[in-house]
Order: C-alpha cells, then sequence, then structure tokens
C-alpha cells in the first residue's frame, strides 16, 4: 500500500487523492450540522420546536433543575425558556456591532486616507495586534479593571439598593459586555474596510478630485459609496464573531440568565446578562445530565445555523463588488 | 508678396492664467468635514491607545507578578495564592496543544488549497470545498467544542480520550482538542496557501509543462518551494488563534490544572490525558473561574500575550521577507 503512493503520481491519481482530502470540508459540515441536530433533536421536540426561544420563567433555575432530572429524563424535564440568553445575544451582538461600523468605517478611512506616513506606520499594527490578542485577555482586563472602575465609580449605592432584591450590581454587566466585545470586533471590520477602499480604482478618486471635491468628499462620497458591499460584509462577519464569543462574555457580562429592562433607563447599562455561547461553556460540567446536553446542543444548532446564514450573507453582501471586478 | 508671404500662426487663444494648484487645506473645508475629519483622527488615536493601554497595562502586571519560579513549577490545588504553584503546566499543554493543531491543519490546508487552484475540476464542488472553509472560518469556536466533544464521545472512538472508571467515554484529551483546534486554524493556513498560488503567474506553470512535466511535478517541484513562505506565514497565523483558544480547550481539554496521564504509556498516555493550556488556566484564574488567583491570571496572561506578540511579530518578517523577494 505504502509502496504504492510512494510511486510517482499520475495525474489521475493526484486529481481523486487531493480532491478526496478537499472534500473532507463538506463532509465534515455535514457532520457537524447532523450531529449537532441529532443531539438537540430530545430538547426541541420537548419544547415544540422553537417556543424554547420564547420568555418564560427563569432560565437559570430551569437549567439548574435539569441537572436533577436523571438519566432518563421525560420530556416534561426538558422545559426550557431561553429568551434571557437569546436576548443577551441580540443585544450584545446588535449594539456593539452598530458602534463598531461607526467607528471602523471612521478608523479605515483615517488610515487609507488621512494618517501620515508615519502614523500609519503605527497604527496599522496596533489594529492587527487588537486582532490577535486571545479573547481571554480581553476578558481579563474586563473583569479586573473595566468591571470594578464601573462598579465603584458609575454606579452609585443608591442606584445598587434600589434594586438589590431582583439583581446585583458589580460591574460586570451589558455596558461592560458591550465595550469589550467592540474592541474585540472592530479590528476584524476594519481590515475589512481597509482592504475595499484600497482596492478602489485610483481613477475614480481622481475623478471626484478632478471635479473639485475635496479630500474628504472623494474618500466619503466615491470611496466609501464603491465599498458599502465591503462595510456590510464587515458587518455581517463581525456579527459571527460576536455569536460565538463566549469566553470573554462569560467574564464581563455578569453570568446571569437575566433579560434587563430598557424602562429601568441608567441601571440598565450595569444589569447582567448572559448571551447563549457564555452559557455553553458555562454549563459544560453539567453535561452528564441528558436534558442540559440536549440544551446545550440546542443552543449550538442555533448558532451554528446563525453562522451559516451569517456566511451567506457575507458571500451576498459581497457580490456587488465581485461584479464591478474589485477583489476583495 | 502679400499673398505668399509666410504668416506666422495666430497666437493661441490666450488661456487665462490657471491659478497656483493649491493646496487641499483644511482649513478652507466646510465645518461638517472638518468634524468629520477630527473624527477620522480621534478614531485612529483612539485605536492606538486602546492597543497601547492593553499592552503596556498587560506588561506592567505581568512584570510585576512573572518569576522564573512561576514558570517552572507545576500548578497545584489549593485555596490561598500562594499555594497554587506555578504555570509550568498550561505552557506545555499550550505548546503540545498547538503542534497538534497545526500538525494537522497544515497538510491539510496545502492539499485542499492545491487541488482547488491547481485542478478545481468538477468546478462546482471546487467552489463548494472553498466555500465550506469559508463556513468553517464562520462558525464559533465553541460551537466547533461542542461538535468535537459529540464525536469523540462515540465509543469507536474511546481510545483516544480520557476514560471515566466506569467505562463511560468522555472525549476529552489533547488528540480531540488538538484535532478539533486543527479546524480552527485550517481556513487560515488555507487563505494564505491559495493566495501564493493564485500569485504565481501562469507562464510558470505552462514553462514547466511544456519540459513536459506533469501536473503533479510541477505542483511538487516548481509550485510548492515557491509558496513556502506562505505556507509559513498562514501557520504563524493559524498557531496564533490555537494558542488564544479558549472554549475548546474548556469543552474538549478538561481545563484540568495538571496535565492528567491516561494509562501509563509516557508519551501516548499523555496525549490521550487531559490538561490545560494558557488561556483555560487565565480563565480559571480569573473572579470569573473557580480558583480566584488574579495575580497568576496576569502573569499567565502576560506569557500568553508573548507568545501571541511574537508570532504576530513572525508574520511580519516573513510577509516582509516575501515582499523584498519579489522586489
Amino acid at each position: 500500500m505504502l509502496a504504492r503512493l510512494r510511486q510517482p503520481w499520475t495525474d489521475r491519481q493526484a486529481t481523486w487523492r487531493l480532491g478526496a482530502v478537499a472534500c473532507l470540508v463538506l463532509l465534515l459540515i455535514t457532520l457537524m450540522v447532523v450531529f449537532v441536530t441529532v443531539r438537540a433533536w430530545p430538547m426541541l421536540r420537548a419544547n415544540g420546536w422553537v417556543s424554547w426561544l420564547g420568555p418564560g420563567g427563569s432560565v437559570d433555575d430551569q437549567l439548574g433543575r435539569m441537572i436533577k432530572t436523571g438519566q432518563d429524563p421525560p420530556d416534561a424535564a426538558y422545559h426550557l425558556r431561553a429568551w434571557p440568553l437569546v436576548y443577551g445575544t441580540l443585544l450584545t451582538t446588535g449594539v456593539s456591532v452598530l458602534i463598531g461600523l461607526v467607528f471602523s468605517v471612521f478608523s479605515a478611512i483615517f488610515i487609507v486616507e488621512f494618517a501620515p506616513a508615519r502614523v500609519r506606520a503605527v497604527v496599522v499594527p496596533a489594529v492587527r495586534l487588537l486582532a490577535a490578542v486571545p479573547s481571554v485577555i480581553y476578558g481579563l482586563v474586563g473583569i479586573l479593571v473595566l468591571a470594578p472602575f464601573v462598579g465603584n465609580h458609575l454606579i452609585s449605592p443608591g442606584r445598587k439598593t434600589s434594586v438589590q432584591n431582583v439583581v446585583q450590581l458589580d460591574g460586570t454587566g451589558v455596558l461592560v459586555a458591550i465595550v469589550v466585545l467592540t474592541v474585540m470586533i472592530v479590528p476584524i471590520m476594519i481590515a475589512i474596510v481597509v482592504d475595499a477602499l484600497r482596492a478602489i480604482p485610483p481613477a475614480w478618486t481622481e475623478g471626484a478630485a478632478a471635479l473639485g471635491a475635496n479630500r474628504w468628499e472623494t474618500i466619503w462620497t466615491v470611496g466609501v459609496r464603491a465599498a458599502r458591499p465591503a462595510i456590510v460584509a464587515a458587518a455581517v462577519l463581525a456579527c459571527a464573531r460576536a455569536l460565538g464569543e463566549a469566553v470573554a462574555l462569560s467574564m464581563v457580562s455578569g453570568s446571569r440568565g437575566f433579560s434587563p429592562n430598557p424602562v429601568d433607563g441608567v441601571t440598565y447599562l450595569f444589569e447582567p446578562i448572559r448571551p447563549l455561547a457564555a452559557s455553553m461553556v458555562e454549563n459544560v460540567d453539567a453535561m452528564n445530565a441528558p436534558a442540559v446536553k440536549s440544551s446545550i446542543y440546542a443552543f449550538a444548532l442555533l448558532l451554528l445555523l446563525s453562522s451559516l446564514a451569517l456566511s451567506i450573507g457575507g458571500y451576498l453582501a459581497k457580490l456587488p463588488l465581485r461584479r464591478q471586478g474589485l477583489r476583495v | 508678396m502679400a499673398a505668399t508671404a509666410y504668416e506666422a500662426p495666430p497666437p493661441p487663444p490666450s488661456a487665462p492664467p490657471r491659478p497656483a494648484p493649491r493646496r487641499d487645506a483644511v482649513r478652507t473645508w466646510k465645518w461638517s468635514h472638518r468634524l468629520a475629519f477630527g473624527t477620522c483622527w480621534a478614531c485612529g488615536i483612539a485605536l492606538g491607545l486602546v492597543c497601547a493601554a492593553i499592552v503596556v497595562y498587560m506588561g506592567v502586571r505581568g512584570v510585576q507578578y512573572l518569576n522564573p519560579r512561576l514558570l517552572f513549577t507545576r500548578p497545584q490545588p489549593g485555596l490561598a495564592q500562594s499555594t497554587t504553584g506555578g504555570i509550568l503546566d498550561p505552557i506545555v499543554g499550550t505548546v503540545i496543544l498547538t503542534i497538534i493543531g497545526i500538525a494537522i491543519a497544515v497538510p491539510l490546508a496545502v492539499v485542499a488549497a492545491v487541488w482547488v487552484v491547481e485542478y478545481g475540476r468538477p468546478a462546482p464542488l471546487a467552489r463548494a470545498v472553498e466555500s465550506g472553509i469559508e463556513v468553517v472560518a464562520g462558525t464559533p469556536d465553541i460551537v466547533i467544542a461542542i461538535f468535537g466533544l459529540a464525536i469523540f464521545q462515540l465509543p469507536i472512538l474511546a481510545p483516544v480520550s480520557f476514560t471515566a472508571s466506569g467505562g463511560g467515554v468522555f472525549g476529552r484529551s489533547f488528540l480531540a482538542a488538538g484535532s478539533m483546534m486543527s479546524l480552527i486554524a485550517l481556513p487560515l493556513v488555507f487563505g494564505a496557501v491559495r493566495e501564493g498560488l493564485t500569485a504565481i503567474p501562469a507562464h510558470v506553470r505552462e514553462a514547466s509543462w511544456a519540459l513536459g512535466k506533469t501536473r503533479v511535478c510541477t505542483i511538487r517541484e516548481i509550485l510548492l518551494p515557491q509558496v513556502r513562505h506562505n505556507v509559513a506565514t498562514g501557520a504563524a497565523l493559524g498557531m496564533g488563534r490555537i494558542v488564544g483558544d479558549t472554549a475548546v480547550v474548556v469543552v474538549l481539554l478538561g481545563a484540568t490544572l495538571q496535565i492528567e496521564r491516561q494509562g501509563s504509556v509516557p508519551i501516548l498516555g499523555d496525549l490521550r490525558g487531559t490538561g490545560s493550556t494558557l488561556t483555560s488556566y487565565v480563565y480559571n484564574a480569573s473572579p470569573a473561574g473557580e480558583g480566584n488567583a488574579p495575580q497568576k491570571a496576569y502573569a499567565a496572561a502576560f506569557v500568553l500575550l508573548l507568545i501571541v506578540l511574537f508570532l504576530n511579530f513572525a508574520v511580519d518578517l516573513l510577509g516582509r521577507r516575501r515582499k523584498e523577494t519579489r522586489a
């Protein structure tokens, strides 16, 4: 067998062998969807497919009860209403992507158009480094620096006592989670937007400049407008990253299955949440209980399907750029 | 004389003297444009400041709490920070996991990239593979980790992972975590190699074919040596991602304090056993985890940041060298 492999390959053999290895990726994705769906099945069936996404009761209590339901739980033991977790994911992802979008477009314009060469030589590696810093370090800075600061200086004792029967305000919560998540996704978005702005043919911007537009008008009306699809794609990719961010958010989000109410005013910013991905990491130890396990796989299925949808969305968003012949 | 005499051509219609090109000075802009200009500068400076703040802060804390003894002693369970030992096992775990992950990812990614760029037939299948790899890149690491748990808990894969005394398969080991880590590194290596292969001009291949070399031979003797830089860049990027990933370690490696051997065979047993990496150590030592030891979390995070900085630097260096050789 080995001797046959060691002989020089013919082209036909090589096509087959390399192709087979490459197609393993497709097999793997199929396996991923199948396995996660099969494991999530009992919980989905018992909860009526989608109604577990709705609100109702405390999700932490429900997960806690699942642990005690034994090795062969009845359908009733799978009862779960995970709205607070879904809400936490949507809130952190949505807000941080919106903030990040504005920030990254301006930063990308700065890098491409306004920054003097010397400043650029500092900012570009800084962005690259920020993108490479492990999420757990952001989480550590968040929980040991930002959260105590918010807890000691921004939340007044009166505010803490006003809600002490419902939640503890210790600094970790919506605000810190969004700040940390924004810092994590901005470098990714900047990289994509900068690439798109650089890919714009110089003739387009020169045309605008020749018509008397100043540098800002040129980059804003021609550059950013032409790069719009890439900006959408950046937002989509950042969404995928933010959805799946587990560890950093588990550290700084306050880690309670609680859905803050915007009616609370400023207190809203300090109330704890917990996104889906963070719940998965934190409940991994409880996976011996089949009900918990099935629920975690259901969360995984939700994240997997969302990220699949976002991948497709990102591809579709970039199509107009490809049609114009820009390589993005 | 008058008719045939040479008549000087009329002077060109005198254009109004062009104003000297003025520099596009920000001072002359509308206030809204100036505001936007200022915002851009503010964003750029903020980026630099955030980056500097994180690096400097982690550096100060790291230097403050890191000492050689910490690096070379094994972690111990304990209540007080003074009794919990060092971070030797997490460092060893990080190294083992990175080696396993990259050793699986690089060959797979190179083969896939070569096939997609050089053969790529049937074309729809090649495109499907490309999009498939993009999908893998977009999948959250926690989902990959949970999927890995589902795979490695199959009884058929019991030999590669930690087994409970009752015979239950935990699905947690260095091998399990490493193979899932390879999925996280795969898209980066693939992207880098594909980039390198598409950048090689077609006449290089055609010259090789014209000399009677087969496609396989061309790939092995001509193309692969040329994309060596790209493979190295991709591998360094992938290593950075593997080193920095926490979710896979927490789920698939067990994040136990020490490297626990499964069975008695020295190396194989370690690979089948559980352990931790720097990331999971930081996570567990932070106030969010069980062992509340912020000083050691800072020290471990500093080591982690140094590794990532080094890999980042390596990528930079590789890129620069490639540009020089091209020019």
